[in-house]
């Protein structure tokens, strides 16, 4: 039990507001809760509180959309608990994609795929923002918001409590393409949505903390982490992980047996 | 040192036109889906939706619509639908519009996808003035047509004797009945599908078709100069002038040289 506290105590918590979302907005539908209705890319919190997604709202802008207040007031919700506590939070905490490409980096682990040799990552990290880019081209020229018209998240999500389709598809490539062709390859390379949260989540105030003096170099953490190149100070240098891209998912933090690893307040003024 | 450096912006230069063009690639083939995908004009959308090119870029696809309605009429397009996905419509033989008179679906949108002002008359919410689409008969295979007594639709039509009347004619064919058969009137005809929905044949006879679809318009040539109202469209007309000169010789001459400037 305490094994499980120690080493597992994030991820449990983390399925649990994942899986708890998804219920909220099923029951919404399904039994008229009235706790969350909708679902990921615009919602009412009891009747009252709106929110929406501030990428789709971006992407809609772009296109040319007469955005409502309630739209942009959502937005503008969601935008400032991500970029002042959350940080790139949603990846890691709400999205229900996060479970599948999780279940894939674990079985490339066990799998030992990772450890082939002659298998590099041939992708840059970077694709993201280029697709965020281009997202925001294609919406203007197209005339509607064309993330939210292909996005595999907003398809589950939406699938789940709405009926799913062939949306189930999008979820079987996903896994796939995680887990045969490139090494955390959607939310890690390829998602916009990712990009535009780790832009956001630059600026959060809930930081992942490395204590050097702690640390063994067990690389454990670097395994586990689905943005290993933000840890890039593990070993070396007492910091605080300040790249967006960290998903704040706290990975990193169970698997460390040294306590080398902790969430931490960033600090206003700059040492 | 010197040649290095000219490599790394030869190999940045690279990169960058990788970039680009696996960019256009990605932005040519995500635009052609998108283009394909609503393309499908076939549709119904809840009441007070914005035309069809502005509810697809204003609808954010949140599905409060299709929670609200309380008849599950509503859906939203899943993958394999053919619809542009995650919007909401519905399929009227399936489940009609039973046309709410607080009508839920559209008060709860949050983006104005479905607009409040286009289902009020006088600040107040009228599903009478909703325009989902409009009925249209197929006279071939409607049994009223044939001379079988049907008033299915007409009973069921929400605003009976305005959006759907029965006309009388005599029944030649056996020279005593009369045919009752529905027409429907388009200024009255919301689109709510109860017709579709109660029509007796295998396949509906009477269906709803988007208005875009359904619906001709005679343009401003053509003016009902018994209908002041319709005169009025006369004041917005511009004047045409054409260029072309006419030939006062020619005219003249086509009447003294025989059949020849006829042909």
């Amino acid at each position: 039990m305490a094994k499980l506290w120690n080493n597992y105590r994030y991820l449990i918590l983390r399925r649990i507001v994942q899986i708890s979302l998804l219920v909220l907005y099923f029951g919404g539908n399904a039994w008229g809760w009235k706790i969350l209705r909708g679902d990921l890319s615009a919602s009412k919190m009891f009747n009252m509180i709106p929110m929406s997604d501030p990428y789709a709202v971006l992407q809609m802008l772009a296109a040319g959309a007469v955005i409502s207040a309630d739209l942009l007031l959502g937005a503008a919700i969601a935008t400032l608990f991500y970029m002042l506590i959350g940080g790139r939070a949603f990846c890691s905490w709400v999205c229900p994609i996060n479970m599948v490409t999780d279940a894939a980096s674990y079985a490339r682990r066990v799998l030992q795929i990772d450890n082939i040799k002659g298998t590099r990552q041939p992708a840059s990290r970077n694709i993201r923002y280029w697709v965020l880019i281009l997202s925001l081209i294609v919406s203007a020229i197209m005339g509607l918001a064309a993330f939210e018209f292909i996005s595999p998240i907003s398809m589950v999500v939406r699938g789940l409590v709405f009926g799913i389709g062939f949306g189930w598809a999008a979820v079987v490539v996903i896994f796939l393409f995680d887990l045969l062709v490139l090494k955390n390859g959607w939310c890690g390379h390829v998602c916009p949505l990712g990009g535009f949260y780790s832009l956001i989540g630059k600026f959060s105030f809930i930081r992942v903390h490395h204590n050097e003096a702690n640390c063994t170099a067990c690389m454990k953490c670097k395994v586990v982490c689905p943005e290993s190149q933000v840890l890039y100070m593990v070993g070396k240098e007492s910091l605080p992980v300040l790249s967006g891209e960290c998903t704040n998912c706290a990975r990193c933090i169970e698997v460390c047996d040294d306590d080398a690893l902790g969430f931490s307040i960033k600090s206003l003024i700059k040492k | 040192m010197e040649k290095e450096q000219g490599s790394d912006r030869r190999k940045f230069i690279l990169d960058m036109a990788r970039g680009v063009g696996i960019a256009a690639l990605g932005g040519f083939v995500w635009s052609a889906f998108i283009d394909e995908a609503k393309a499908s004009q076939l549709l119904l959308r809840p009441p007070g939706a914005l035309k069809e090119n502005d509810f697809l870029r204003t609808c954010i696809k949140c599905g409060l619509c299709v929670e609200a309605c309380p008849y599950d009429t509503l859906m939203l397009a899943r993958p394999g639908d053919h619809r542009p996905l995650g919007t909401p419509f519905f399929l009227p033989r399936d489940v009609p519009c039973y046309m709410c008179p607080d009508i839920p679906c559209v008060p709860v949108c949050p983006s104005g996808a479905l607009d409040k002002k286009s289902v009020s008359t006088e600040g107040h919410l009228n599903i009478k003035s909703a325009q989902m689409g409009l009925a249209v008969v197929d006279q071939e295979s409607c049994i009223a047509f044939w001379g079988i007594q049907c008033d299915a639709c007409y009973r069921a039509c929400p605003i009976l004797g305005e959006a759907i009347t029965i006309e009388y004619s005599k029944n030649e064919r056996t020279g005593k009945h009369a045919f009752m058969v529905p027409i429907v009137h388009s200024g009255a005809c919301t689109g709510c599908g109860l017709c579709e929905h109660a029509c007796v044949t295998q396949k509906a006879s009477i269906h709803i078709l988007p208005r875009e679809v359904a619906m001709g318009k005679a343009g401003d040539h053509y003016i009902k100069g018994w209908d002041k109202k319709d005169e009025k469209r006369l004041e917005n007309a511009k004047e045409i002038k054409t260029t072309t000169e006419i030939s006062k010789k020619s005219a003249v001459d086509s009447l003294n040289s025989g059949m020849k400037d006829l042909y």
